[in-house]
């Protein structure tokens, strides 16, 4: 819910915004609803209400119809939006429009119910929309007081749960990385991506964080969703996948569109699903290693499923591919899909250690020998002494802030020494006023993208991880300062201005500040 | 002919109506659901609505096929084409008498008249049925005459 405050000459109103909870199909309440809430706070304020839908990325523009004391409704296809307000609205072109004054103490409503492919619900006004406020208040303030951290950051890793949760698909538990598409990395560039997609990629941090703060019932929904998604191109897996499991993303540009700040191309679909990533692999098996360990016998279709997994990792890892950073271009050999690739290996033997799924003594065997091998060739090739770092590719020379992660999945410890001068390499190549680029690499796209959230939490996991606490607080505290003023992260942040860059909100950059408030807390304890 | 067989294809009738209108709905072509209309006489919780209107539209459906089925015998017409036509009939019948009537009869239904209530909530249908999509005339008719045409075509059948 969001509360902002308008103050004119002659008086002031609060704006209540929020989405009803949906109560499950008890009652006929709308499934997806914005609901809007104007109060007089002191003396009078003139409002305006102006409502000018455009469907379909505005290539459809729909007349509202009047239905009489029932309200407007647009209609198109088989959707249908219904307009309700106790403000008197009127058409003007196709847009609705209303003004009245409002005075203290005076409460005016505004809801927005969609329908598609039923008749629509028409939410009742007054009352009875104080009653679906202070439901939606009640079954969120439960929710979040469900949090198990109890640490100095509760309000901002409260904060971080409840982003995830709403970015979170009701029924299906999949996690979008951003509710929006083409928000620029660069401003008035072409790094403009469509981020409404579960990435696996982000599986194992995400399970993690929902399981340290005790949101078990949402990671394993995503997880369940992650099983049954990743069917259809099993036992190979696919970069991403939208909200119903769907494969095909295709990529395309709209040109009629402006973009953010003239930032175009506006690009729905997104052709990184197309991509090869070989750290997906050891994101999944290591969610569920989070998810099912200690908890008894994975039933048999999932053990089978995650096995699987192993069989491919056994087969591949030695190919080349996009990284996690999905970069576009020619395919490399990124130390960090090796790590993930160990780590795929290693969760499952660990799985079958914990009696969580009987692998076969061969499989052991192979999974083992492989997760040797692998290790062998990230420290001999992804360790490069010249520079006294961990290597973004193998035999090469450039650092990536995703080697972080080798301390935070258990890798390597972050007291290694190798590690620890892959932490000051890191900083000394991609750190700039406190925060980190994810890369040192041109990668070819327009323009210059900012530092990359979840890597600054990922350094202070690191220094966590390695006791060093103070110097954990001070980032975590620098990371904090740049949250916009709800305790909100974009993906990326502009260097110079420490504005957020890219989608918003998202995911990935909540996911780092809960994971590094649970090890500074884990540290500290 | 059995007249236990009326009873099977009655059945048959509704299955077919059913999916007509279930078809026109998965297509985008109308948002009628009459299960969902139904269901919601009995229980404002949308999830058991639906199945409770499922189950009652089917009976529904069933139990009125043996007024085609009189009516088939009263005028001596056995035929797919008359079914058809009845359905079409019956089809026009409810869009323009009954679905307007329906904020007037169905307890959770908003109204010109009673506006929307904490009770009252269902979009009306409106003359036609045209709140439901300029489509939904045209599909709730094929669906009728589907219902007809198969009652008559399968009396013509066993006749």
């Amino acid at each position: 819910m969001l509360e902002t405050d308008f103050t004119t000459e002659n008086g002031s109103a609060r704006l209540l915004d929020l989405m009803p909870i949906d109560d499950g199909g008890r009652s006929l309440r709308p499934m997806r609803e914005v609901l809007r809430a104007i109060e007089g706070m002191e003396g009078t304020i003139e409002i305006e209400v102006r409502l000018d839908l455009q469907p379909d990325y505005a290539r459809r523009h729909p007349r509202p119809r009047k239905r009489g004391r029932l309200g407007w409704a647009y209609v198109w296809g088989d959707e249908v939006l219904a307009v309700r307000s106790d403000i008197e609205l009127r058409l003007e072109g196709d847009a609705l429009v209303g003004t009245m004054v409002l005075g203290a103490g005076e409460r005016r409503y505004l809801s927005l119910a969609y329908t598609r492919s039923d008749p629509a619900i028409l939410p009742p006004l007054q009352q009875h929309a104080e009653e679906r406020i202070a439901d939606t208040i009640h079954w969120w303030r439960e929710w979040a007081a469900r949090c198990r951290y109890t640490g100095p950051y509760r309000d901002q890793v409260v904060r971080s749960v409840v982003t995830l949760k709403l970015l979170t698909y009701t029924l299906s538990g999949a996690i979008v990385a951003a509710p929006t598409t083409s928000l620029p990395e660069a401003i008035g560039k072409g790094r403009n991506w469509d981020y409404r997609y579960c990435w696996l990629r982000d599986a194992g941090l995400t399970t993690q964080a929902l399981l340290a703060t005790g949101y078990r019932e949402e990671a394993m929904a995503f997880l369940g969703w992650m099983l049954h998604a990743t069917r259809l191109s099993w036992p190979e897996l696919q970069v991403m996948y939208d909200v119903f499991g769907r494969t095909r993303l295709d990529e395309s540009e709209l040109t009629h569109l402006a973009g953010y700040a003239g930032s175009r191309p506006v690009r729905i679909g997104n052709d990184a699903y197309r991509q090869r990533q070989l750290d997906i692999y050891g994101e999944v098996v290591t969610a569920a290693h989070a998810a099912f360990a200690g908890n008894g016998r994975l039933d048999s279709e999932s053990a089978r499923m995650l096995t699987g997994l192993g069989d491919v990792v056994c087969r591949q890892w030695h190919e080349s591919d996009s990284s996690i950073w999905e970069v576009r271009g020619p395919l490399r050999h990124y130390t960090f899909s090796k790590v993930m690739c160990w780590a795929a290996l290693d969760g499952l033997l660990k799985l079958h250690d914990d009696g969580a799924i009987a692998l076969a003594p061969a499989k052991v065997e192979a999974f083992d020998r492989e997760r040797a091998a692998i290790e062998q060739a990230i420290e001999r090739r992804g360790f490069n002494a010249t520079i006294g770092s961990y290597a973004s590719v193998l035999d090469g020379d450039k650092v990536d802030a995703s080697l972080l992660l080798m301390a935070c999945i258990g890798y390597k410890d972050a007291d290694d020494p190798r590690m620890r001068a892959t932490y000051d390499r890191i900083h000394q190549r991609l750190g700039r006023n406190g925060l980190l680029y994810r890369y040192e690499r041109f990668d070819g796209i327009d323009g210059v993208e900012g530092a990359f959230g979840i890597c600054g939490f990922w350094a202070i996991d690191n220094l966590a991880k390695r006791g060093d606490l103070d110097a954990a607080e001070r980032r975590f505290q620098h990371m904090l300062a740049h949250a916009n003023d709800l305790g909100l992260y974009a993906e990326e942040i502009d260097i110079a201005s420490g504005a957020a860059l890219g989608n918003f909100p998202q995911a990935f950059t909540h996911v780092g500040l809960i994971n590094a408030a649970v090890a500074i807390e884990r540290a500290r304890a | 002919m059995s007249h236990v067989y009326l009873v099977l294809w009655g059945l048959l009738a509704t299955v077919a109506m059913t999916a007509v209108l279930r078809l026109s709905q998965g297509f985008g072509w109308s948002r009628l659901s009459l299960p969902l209309l139904v269901g919601t006489f009995l229980t404002g919780q949308r999830d058991r609505a639906v199945v409770w209107g499922y189950v009652l539209y089917v009976i529904g459906g069933w139990l009125f096929a043996f007024l085609y089925f009189l009516l088939f015998d009263s005028i001596g017409l056995h035929t797919w084409w008359f079914g058809a036509l009845a359905g079409l009939v019956h089809g026009l019948f409810l869009l323009v008498c009954v679905l307007p009537l329906l904020p007037f009869l169905h307890p959770r239904m908003a109204s010109e008249y009673h506006g929307v209530t904490a009770r009252r909530q269902l979009e009306p249908p409106g003359f036609m049925a045209v709140n439901y999509g300029y489509g939904t005339p045209l599909t709730m008719l094929a669906a009728q005459a589907v219902y007809g045409a198969v009652l008559g075509g399968f009396v013509q059948l066993a006749g």
